[in-house]
């Protein structure tokens, strides 16, 4: 430790510290622009200069290490015309347009010219002007005459996003900021730069120009996406949420959001949105008040159950669905009679449950995740997954963390990849169990599966020895893993890997609420599947926050079995053109803006909030409906006057931390690697859940494109395919004609077709057979 | 894009560095792939660096595209517009400007009937004007195509240059 002086007051900071480190650590404000905590250091914007005694002039705080004994003033005659000097220089070519400008109210320059500058300049000259930039839907570079060519935004998409899709192109007074020629800002953690930029340069798209910074209402929220639970500052004006902020968080989401965080709230104020209560009859739907669909719903439940039974309805929930939601729906179903409830309607294979121990989660907290010194992702497509993870398992990567992957393309990572094994869904379990097997070879010991028939490949045995050799290991499972058909043989197979490598393991929670979820029990126990609800039709269907055209494993097979029930209940926020179709009542529910809840993250951590505006229009917290649907159906228990009595009652049934549990009590694979042409159908980063669906700005991006077909080598040839020609698709006798793709990156075998879009929703399974032809 | 020879001769100078450095070369790859640009090319827009040739430099040396182009933007060597197949630079900075630079450069224009920036109709010369070289004793200098170092260019010595690149 070093001991200086700021300002007079005495301090110790660490050896390799910088001044404005140190500054800060004693709340010491250093004016700055270039300078960011989470990335490197330019030092090429000058408005940190202070000065150091014995230093002939002032120094750069953000870029000077501190020495023994130095002595820093941030405030002396010196420092401030240094610093009134840059703002000056800033200032010649910044245009004073702020009364126009998007970001006037909160505008770093503003602020600092007025604290820092003088209060006229002495430039009489042209001013500089350069030609806007389009960087796509999300980012607004219309106005790059305002740049100070503080390079913030530069290293954000090299240093955080991984690749460097801005750049400054030109010299002095010419240089200007750019994506390449052509080329817009695709990353799916963009929407940071907006932040970054100290000034109107970059602004959001989305919301420029709707609203002054000054009229908004700050709220915190959590955002309902993906299993990470970033924190939000929701801000809202007229009861209407306009836009999005980051809440920093450290052991979450640090200073960061990713695009689907930021931009999903265009969702939130969709003309989809369902406002009123619909019931259908005579084939039309007909607005209607609550107590009618209610009394709809009552009359319709206890007709099934009296006709059928039961077991004749089943309940489809979602775990983006709140803590209080997910819980209220599997208590309602199961105080009535009814144990088919399952949020898990994109999985196929459940046949771990009957050996559950207790909820599935990361396994450890985010932090420890990244600070394991090997780390193995099973079926992951991290980055459109979990966007704002990947970005700090990059980070870690960069420090040293042995990333090892085995998943069913070899995707672009933007990270350093230790091993990686690329096998295709039907060789995925043999690809775990050649990891366990090298594993087994290393540390000696057992397995009590059945490893006779496996090879290890070169990978395998390089991703074994880092799992061995790494103090802290970790294994996780992402969601290509969770909705595979062999789930229960992977989650096996890693269970053995970390018990006889010491590593620890657990599953990256694809939804907000995945862990939720699991701890209140809305998953099978005693009843139905998600995969059994579907492949065995029920007579009547309550869906929460579902859309099984989009939600489901097999789309194709969601839809046939909604349309052959004889009700479908929907407890829906938005209309959308499926649930029209098959549903007969729809019941208008509130988004989690609009309603007080909690998610529980993939570490286990509940996070609760509050409502940011009012339900639109008729719609309610569905806890709310859920307690009246109780209490219509006569059942104990349903007395809530508020989600924190709901959260009261579910969070006294056991310590959360205690709940957490990953592994199965007895366990079972079949290692064979299969052969076949099959589909890898995943999510895309922008259909994860109904608000994301319904947001225009995301839909727009070259992530949301329309889906083509991703072939493989082998499969293009065989077929004889060309290059971009329609291709026909083949998946459960419905067929699709799709743009074909040659794709290197994929394993033999595979074609890849995302699901969860309407132009894909005709087809079956997600990891299923495929048949491929020209078309 | 680029001939097997520039391609050798960029891997030759990726060799310099340390494998994960790709990217400190690419200021040669970029010299090399305008060099024959400048010697295949038949039209001035076939002389200079494109965005595509651009592309391609970041892509064999796997750096990002921007990246590549904020280096060929940051340099004027490198010409990023039309080019004539001889590209004379004359210096007129103050050393030279005092010992002949500015009438060399004056001379240069008349005799190619070109303002400075310009490039001849036949696509043959483009005449610029450029900074210190270093050589000021040796006033007036001009550059042929960024690698030809010429002192001393009187009017007579202009004359001869301009022959000899017929
Ligand atoms: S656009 Fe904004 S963040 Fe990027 S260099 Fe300019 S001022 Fe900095
Ligand atoms: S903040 Fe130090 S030079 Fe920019
Ligand atoms: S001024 Fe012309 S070479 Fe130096």
């Amino acid at each position: 430790m070093l001991e200086i002086e700021i300002d007079g007051k005495k301090l110790t900071a660490p050896q390799g510290s910088t001044v404005m480190e140190a500054a800060h650590s004693i709340g010491t404000y250093i004016p700055h622009f270039c300078y960011h905590k989470k990335l490197s250091i330019a030092a090429n914007c000058r408005m940190c200069l202070v000065e150091v005694e014995k230093a002939p002039k002032p120094l750069p705080a953000c870029a000077t290490p501190v020495t023994d004994g130095m002595k820093i003033h941030t405030h002396s005659d010196l420092a401030k015309k240094a610093q009134a000097g840059v703002m000056e220089f800033l200032l010649i070519n910044h245009p004073l347009d702020c009364p126009i400008c998007d970001q006037g109210g909160e505008c770093q320059l503003q602020d600092i010219a007025v604290g820092y500058g003088n209060g006229a300049s002495r430039y009489q000259e042209e001013k500089r002007a350069v030609p806007g930039k389009d960087m796509g839907p999300l980012v607004s570079a219309e106005e790059m005459s305002r740049c100070i060519h503080c390079t913030r935004c530069v290293r954000f998409t090299e240093e955080i996003g991984g690749f460097q899709e801005i750049g400054m192109a030109h010299r002095g007074e010419f240089s200007e900021i750019l994506p390449f020629l052509g080329k817009t800002v695709n990353s799916e953690i963009s929407g940071n730069v907006i932040d970054l930029c100290p000034v109107g340069a970059l602004t959001s798209k989305p919301y420029r120009y709707s609203t002054r910074a000054w009229e908004l209402s700050r709220r915190k929220s959590v955002s309902p996406h993906d299993g990470l639970g970033a924190n939000l500052i929701v801000q809202v004006k007229h009861n209407e949420v306009m836009r999005v902020l980051p809440l920093e968080n450290e052991e979450i989401n640090e200073c960061w959001l990713a695009d689907r965080d930021r931009f999903s709230y265009q969702g939130l104020n969709s003309d989809a949105r369902l406002k009123t209560p619909k019931i259908k009859f005579d084939g039309r739907w007909h607005d209607t008040d609550w107590e009618t669909a209610l009394a709809y719903v009552v009359k319709g439940l206890n007709g099934v159950s009296a006709d059928h039974g039961k077991d004749a309805i089943g309940f489809l929930t979602s775990p983006h669905s709140t803590t209080e939601e997910l819980y209220l729906a599997q208590k309602l179903a199961r105080a009535f009679g009814i144990n088919n409830i399952d949020y898990r309607s994109a999985r196929s294979d459940f046949r771990a449950d009957a050996a559950k121990q207790g909820a599935e989660w990361l396994g450890s907290s985010i932090v420890e995740l990244a600070a394991a010194k090997s780390v193995l992702v099973i079926g992951s497509s991290l980055r459109s997954e979990q966007p704002l993870l990947a970005s700090r398992i990059r980070q870690a990567s960069k420090k040293g963390m042995a990333l090892n992957i085995i998943h069913v393309a070899d995707d672009e990572l933007l990270m350093n990849v230790h091993a990686k094994l690329i096998a295709s869904p039907l060789a995925l379990v043999n690809a775990v169990a050649q990891v366990l097997k090298a594993v087994v070879a290393i540390k000696g010991g057992d397995s009590t599966l059945d490893l006779a028939q496996v090879d290890v490949s070169a990978q395998a045995q390089a991703i074994a020895d880092s799992l061995c050799a790494g103090e802290t290991a970790r294994i996780v499972l992402g969601a290509v893993a969770q909705h595979h058909p062999a789930y229960s043989e992977l989650l096996a197979l890693t269970q053995e890997i970390a018990r006889i490598s010491g590593a620890g393991f657990g599953v990256l929670s694809e939804a907000a609420n995945s862990v939720g979820a699991e701890l209140v029990g809305a998953w099978a126990q005693g009843g139905m599947s998600a995969g059994e609800m579907i492949a065995s039709p029920r007579k009547a269907y309550v869906l929460l926050n579902t859309e099984p055209e989009f939600d489901g494993y097999n789309s194709a097979a969601s839809v046939a079995a909604m349309k052959q029930a004889a009700t479908v209940i929907a407890l829906t926020a938005y209309q959308s053109e499926g649930l029209l179709d098959y549903a007969d009542v729809l019941l208008p529910i509130a988004p989690f803006s609009e309603t007080a809840g909690s998610f529980i993250n993939m570490e286990g951590r509940l996070q609760a909030f509050n409502g940011v505006t009012k339900p639109q229009g008729e719609a309610r917290p569905a806890w709310k409906v859920l307690r009246v649907l109780g209490n219509m159906l006569s059942l104990d228990g349903f007395g809530f006057n508020s989600a924190e009595e709901v959260r009261s009652e579910l969070l006294a049934k056991g310590d959360i931390a205690q709940r957490l549990n990953n592994s199965l009590s007895s366990i079972a694979a079949n290692t064979a690697a299969k052969a076949g042409v099959v589909r890898v159908g995943e999510v895309p980063v922008y259909s994860t859940d109904a608000i994301c669906r319904h947001a225009p700005a995301l839909q727009a991006t070259a992530l949301a494109a329309a889906p083509v077909a991703r072939i493989a080598a082998d499969v293009f040839a065989a077929a004889g395919l060309a290059e971009g020609e329609l291709a026909l698709v083949k998946q459960g006798g419905a067929t699709l004609r799709v743009p074909a793709h040659l794709d290197a990156s994929l394993p033999a075998g595979v074609v890849r077709l995302a699901v969860a879009r309407a132009e894909t929703a005709m087809l079956g399974g997600m990891f299923d057979t495929i048949e491929i032809e020209r078309g | 894009m680029l001939s097997a020879e520039s391609l050798a001769s960029i891997d030759r100078e990726v060799a310099k560095y340390p494998a994960d450095q790709k990217r400190s070369a690419v200021m040669a790859a970029l010299r090399i792939a305008l060099t024959e640009r400048r010697e295949q090319g038949q039209t001035p827009e076939a002389r200079c660096l494109t965005p595509e040739v651009i592309e391609y430099v970041a892509n064999y040396l796997e750096i990002a595209p921007v990246a590549a182009y904020e280096v060929a933007t940051f340099y004027n060597m490198y010409d990023m517009k039309p080019v004539g197949k001889y590209k004379i630079t004359v210096c007129t900075n103050l050393p030279c400007a005092l010992s002949g630079g500015v009438s060399a450069a004056k001379y240069l224009s008349e005799k190619l009937g070109i303002a400075i920036g310009e490039t001849t109709a036949d696509g043959k010369y483009t005449l610029l004007e450029g900074e210190c070289m270093g050589a000021c004793g040796d006033a007036p200098v001009l550059l042929v195509n960024n690698h030809k170092m010429c002192s001393h260019m009187s009017p007579a010595a202009i004359d001869q240059k301009l022959a000899e690149l017929e």
